[in-house]
């Protein structure tokens, strides 16, 4: 069933691939209802998942014995919400108008491969499949930049792919070092995270650590490995941009919770404080640099850095004993995941309204727009929904999210916490600033108002960020016990 | 009944964000849906006043989402309820079928539904939530005529600095986790010593900026630049009595840290001062009201802080009839005799003779004359403040005088007869001469209501009160009545006397004071300046040394694999070319003696046979 969830896109991007001269209507179409199809499967995984149960939905089956891998997946509180993210975020992006660039079936294909690859990275409970699955994004996520990107769009995809891959090779030396360490040697993430193979710390375990989170903090990207997002982001099409930010981030800081907290408890409390320090960091670096952009998508990119930094702030709390109780530090970690379903709606959103404003006049400067209110008010009306959410305002996920990681990361981490507080007044001005710019004041040229597949895209993905930030429990039900398991991981 | 407490706040958010979106197709229908919504909220509030619902959701881990009406809140109900009802009234003849109607009244009803969740709110993430709401409602509506800058820009400044204080309440939410392991209000002041402080300092910080009490009181007078009704609704039972309200709320809190209570009791009582002299200073009638506003809320802040919880309430609910009664005036002046500078409303009670004797109505309660409502509440918070500090009580008491001025002020301006209101229209938002019907209903409404709570000062009525908010009974004394009540007649009298004689403060003091003691420069200068210069300086780091750091290290790589390829490889392959050739000379000295010649061959044989018996001889 899972495993439907997850290779039913890959199965229709090889029919697209394989099938010459299909009309465009008829790729999108294809491409529409399997989209549909995957997220009303992973509805139905989401209503046959017990929250109490641990991993459920399990297949594990030999793949490389001589390693002891397989090809182990499963769904927990952690990847399940993860999962629905990424169903949904591929469908809007279905739905989204497709970039110049021409070949659509292949641009429907590979869009198709990177939903499988995406949903597969987060049920993977098998560190080989897990980096195979984070390899093949980056590769599909090349092409989509390469080839239907606008600008230096060479140079951006060559940064990306090169810059994400270096981490990927970090986190593979780390994984050996795992499958070294443990006894038997193993790559399945179950059973090492039930081992604790470096519990005795020392050097190899802090390396180990060391090269993981590196790895990871170049997914994610949090300060100083950033530097690759802003290009990628300003070149890629929009839809690719929405998936870089709203699922391929997100496998970073999913790293965090699902390999690195459980299997390294130890390292990762002695060296809490440095990720404590390094989500900081990203929080108000992000936030103050992006305050002084004048391109818009670029000032986006930078909000994700300081939006993933509240995550890896969160999580670097919950590995802070010495103060605060359990219920602070579970409450940090739902935080952190609720955040990175929240930044996937809303900033997906976000980069789907910059690929509107590209259309219509071939710029993301803000200094080129102006008083678009007038004429285009559903864009407006949109777009001044997606900042609020963003910058945290109650009513969206991001706050159920900001406000879950500043609750519980004040127990543990309170001058981090409270200096990190400080971002939702940056982003707040940042936001007011680029929406005054863009849509308010007076303009006379003419702008078109958002198309019924431009709407359609956008206005479901702030739908569910509102629906999460009102009724969240739905969607805190899932995600509580997994977090109350890591935290008990981390703490043993 | 927590269908009733649900349904309360419900019923003015669904409808304000359904008129939201609905865009410019829901203008025809928004004055109906509006009123009747506003109407059927005031209803719904009076009902919760007497039935007393409460309720409780999950909401987050350890942190439930629970409303419920007590005393104090059902006195908070009713009154932001029947406000905003008198408010969007008036709107319906303020907005014109060319304005974005459905956009005004969903976001005014958006607005008093999140106050009214604030106010009922029993734990802290709904609590914040609706504040922040509250904030961002305020920004569209300050920032409603969108086309013009300097509206938006009063908008930004507004949401940005109340922000800046809500930052506080997160830090307070946090440190309720760590202090009680809940984050119900009630449990607050039993939190565990070192947390108790944070908590109460953050509570205090966003109060104080909500509030607009110093220093952050200069986002209040850049939010006159939203219409009239907004200004009416904002300043009186919304927003600004939001943060008054929580520091009513949470006085237990405050009286547990010891410190808390006295700075914001003193905290209360400067601004009502301070603010109290920059509103005599202001030319414009809507600045003038907007730094009363600030002081006014000063005297709930300081019965917050001295324990006159009773009186607190009791100011919050007279100054908000008063308030909303004297900006609805502003408003209707602004639109029929488009003025709002006090030179150019010379006179204007003269013209509209009902709709000025509201605003002398409003504007007496406002100057503390007995035996109006304000005088009797505030003389309840004097009374506390005299039971705890005697130099604050000097510092509030003239504070209560310098109200009297400024009220009396504008009064006799408006009432002066010799110039004349020029009919221009610079700021008005319509221009039709004749108040109409919707706009004067609620006029004089609020202005009895304004009046008539002076019964407070009936000890009996001040003691029924208390027991409905269950705080102690905080009725004025007698002789502090009588000495305020003269003291605001005779400050009253004597301004009449100086304003008719012309008489102007001096000039420097008067510029000082007109332009807010430069608050909001400061703000500039001190933040938000440094902040952009912080972020420019980051942005060029990110680009010049993170960025090209990465480059750098790209490019090197590039430059060792060039490195590589000139002295490795080429060497390398030079050794492995120079060995082949050295084994292919070999070969083709090995190939020589092959001539394919047997008497050759021998020879060599003999000659190899000839050096082996050399060498055998030899080694034997």
């Amino acid at each position: 069933m899972l495993s439907l969830v997850i290779f039913l896109p890959l199965a229709a991007a090889l029919i697209l691939g394989a099938v010459p001269r299909m009309t465009g209507t008829v790729v999108r179409v294809a491409w529409v209802t399997v989209s549909a199809v995957d997220v009303a499967l992973v509805v139905w995984l989401w209503i046959g998942y017990d929250a109490g149960e641990g991993i459920g939905h399990e297949t594990d089956l030999q793949w490389i014995p001589s390693v002891d891998s397989g090809y182990h997946v499963g769904v927990d509180g952690l990847s399940l919400p993860l999962l629905a993210l990424t169903a949904v975020l591929f469908l809007a992006c279905a739905v989204y108008p497709a970039p110049e660039g021409g070949r659509f079936r292949v641009y429907a294909a590979l869009f198709l491969f990177l939903e499988s690859v995406s949903l597969g990275l987060f049920a993977a409970l098998d560190l080989i499949l897990f980096f195979v699955f984070f390899d093949l994004s980056i590769v599909g996520m090349y092409f989509v930049i390469a080839v239907w990107g606008h600008g230096e769009r060479g140079r951006a995809a060559l940064k990306f792919f090169l810059y994400t891959f270096l981490g990927s090779l970090a986190l593979l030396v780390a994984f050996i070092g795992l499958f070294l360490a443990a006894d038997p040697h193993t790559f399945d993430m179950v059973e090492l995270s039930r081992q604790n193979p470096l519990a005795r710390g020392g050097t190899t375990a802090g390396l180990v650590l060391l090269a993981l989170g590196t790895g990871l903090a170049v997914k994610t990207p949090t300060v100083p490995f950033h530097t690759w997002l802003p290009p990628a982001h300003t070149d890629a099409p929009a839809a690719g941009s929405a998936i870089l930010a709203g699922v391929l981030l997100k496998m970073g800081t999913y790293g965090f919770v699902r390999i690195a907290m459980p299997m390294l408890p130890d390292t990762w409390r002695r060296y809490a404080w440095i990720i404590v320090l390094v989500g900081l960091v990203s929080v108000l670096y992000g936030a103050l640099v992006a305050l002084a952009q004048e391109n818009f998508k670029r000032m986006v990119a930078y909000t994700s850095v300081n939006h993933m930094g509240y995550i890896v702030l969160a999580v670097g709390a919950a590995g802070v004993l010495a103060r605060g109780d359990a219920q602070a530090r579970e409450l940090a970690v739902t935080g952190a995941v609720t955040q990175m379903v929240s930044h996937g709606l809303i900033t997906g959103g976000l980069f789907l309204i910059a690929g509107v404003l590209y259309d219509r006049r071939r710029t993301y400067e803000m200094g080129e727009y102006g008083g678009l209110a007038g004429q285009a008010p559903m864009l407006s009306g949109l777009t001044a929904v997606a900042a609020f959410a963003s910058l945290g305002l109650p009513g969206f996920s991001g706050f159920i999210a900001e406000f879950q990681i500043f609750t519980g990361g004040l127990a543990t981490a309170t001058v981090a916490t409270a200096l990190a507080v400080l971002g939702i007044l940056i982003t707040a001005g940042l936001f007011l600033r680029a929406y005054q710019r863009i849509f308010l004041g007076t303009g006379d040229t003419a702008f078109a108002d958002l198309t019924v597949a431009e709407s359609a895209a956008i206005a479901p993905l702030l739908v569910m960020a509102l629906i999460i930030g009102i009724f969240p429990r739905f969607l805190l039900d899932v995600i509580e016990p997994a977090s109350r398991t890591v935290v008990e991981l981390v703490a043993r | 009944m927590s269908a009733l407490v649900w349904s309360l706040p419900a019923v003015p958010l669904v409808t304000g964000a359904a008129l939201v979106s609905a865009g410019r197709r829901g203008d025809r229908a928004a004055p109906v849906a509006g009123v009747s919504a506003a109407a059927l909220s005031l209803g719904l509030a009076i009902a919760a006043a007497f039935v007393r619902p409460s309720a409780m959701a999950p909401f987050i881990a350890g942190a439930p989402a629970g409303l419920a009406v007590d005393g104090l809140s059902a006195v908070m109900v009713v009154t932001v309820t029947a406000v905003t009802f008198a408010v969007l009234v008036y709107s319906v003849g303020e907005f014109g079928p060319e304005e974005a109607r459905a956009r005004f009244f969903g976001l005014m009803l958006l607005f008093a539904g999140s106050m009214l969740v604030t106010v009922t709110a029993t734990t802290l993430p709904l609590l914040l939530m609706a504040w922040e709401v509250m904030g961002a409602t305020s920004y569209a509506l300050i920032g409603f005529w969108w086309r013009e800058p300097r509206r938006v820009d009063a908008a930004t400044t507004a949401f940005l600095t109340t922000r800046a204080g809500d930052l506080g309440l997160y830090i307070a939410a946090g440190a309720a986790l760590a202090g009680t392991g809940t984050l119900v209000l009630d449990q607050l002041p039993q939190a565990s010593s070192g947390w108790r402080h944070v908590i109460a300092a953050g509570v205090v910080v966003a109060a104080l900026g909500k509030s607009a009490q110093l220093p952050f009181s200069f986002w209040l007078s850049r939010a006159m630049e939203g219409p009239s009704p907004v200004s009416a609704l904002l300043h009186s039972a919304t927003m600004v009595a939001a943060g008054a309200y929580l520091l009513l709320r949470l006085q237990p809190l405050l009286a547990a840290t010891g410190w808390a209570g006295p700075l914001v009791a003193w905290a209360g009582a400067v601004t009502a001062l301070v603010l109290g002299a920059i509103a005599i200073a202001q030319p414009d009638l809507k600045q003038l009201l907007a730094a009363s506003t600030c002081a006014q809320i000063g005297f709930m802040v300081l019965a917050a802080g001295a324990a006159g919880v009773g009186g607190g309430v009791a100011h919050l609910v007279g100054h908000a009839a008063t308030k909303s009664l004297l900006f609805l005036v502003a408003g209707v002046w602004l639109a029929t005799l488009g003025a709002k500078d006090l030179e150019r409303l010379r006179g204007a009670g003269h013209r509209l003779p009902r709709v000025g004797a509201a605003f002398t109505a409003g504007g007496l309660a406002l100057a503390g004359l007995a035996p109006l409502s304000l005088w009797a509440t505030k003389d309840a918070v004097l009374t506390s403040v005299w039971a705890e500090d005697s130099a604050l009580y000097v510092v509030a008491l003239v504070a209560a005088l310098l109200s009297a001025v400024y009220s009396a002020k504008a009064i006799t301006i408006v009432w002066r007869r010799s110039g004349d209101v020029e009919e221009t229209s610079r700021d008005a938002t319509e221009t039709s001469g004749a108040v109409g019907g919707w706009r004067a209903a609620p006029l004089p409404v609020l202005a009895v209501i304004a009046a008539v709570l002076g019964v407070y000062a009936v000890p009996a009525v001040a003691e029924a009160f208390a027991e409905l908010i269950g705080s102690p009974a905080t009725e004025p004394a007698g002789w502090q009545l009588l000495l305020s009540a003269v003291l605001a007649l005779a400050a009253v009298l004597g301004t009449i006397t100086v304003v008719r004689r012309g008489v102007r403060l001096p000039s420097r003091a008067q510029v000082t004071l007109a332009s807010w003691l430069g608050l909001e420069r400061a703000a500039h200068l001190l933040l938000v300046r440094p902040a952009f210069a912080l972020a420019h300086a980051l942005a060029r780091f990110d680009d010049r040394v993170v960025d090209r750091g990465v480059d750098i290290a790209a490019d090197a790589v590039h430059k060792a694999a060039r490195l590589a390829d000139l002295r490795a490889e080429h060497p390398i392959d030079a050794v492995v070319g120079a060995v082949a050739g050295a084994f292919r000379g070999l070969g083709r000295l090995a190939r020589r003696p092959q001539t394919g010649q047997l008497h050759a061959y021998y020879a060599q044989a003999a000659a190899l046979f000839a050096v082996l018996a050399v060498i055998l001889v030899l080694v034997r």
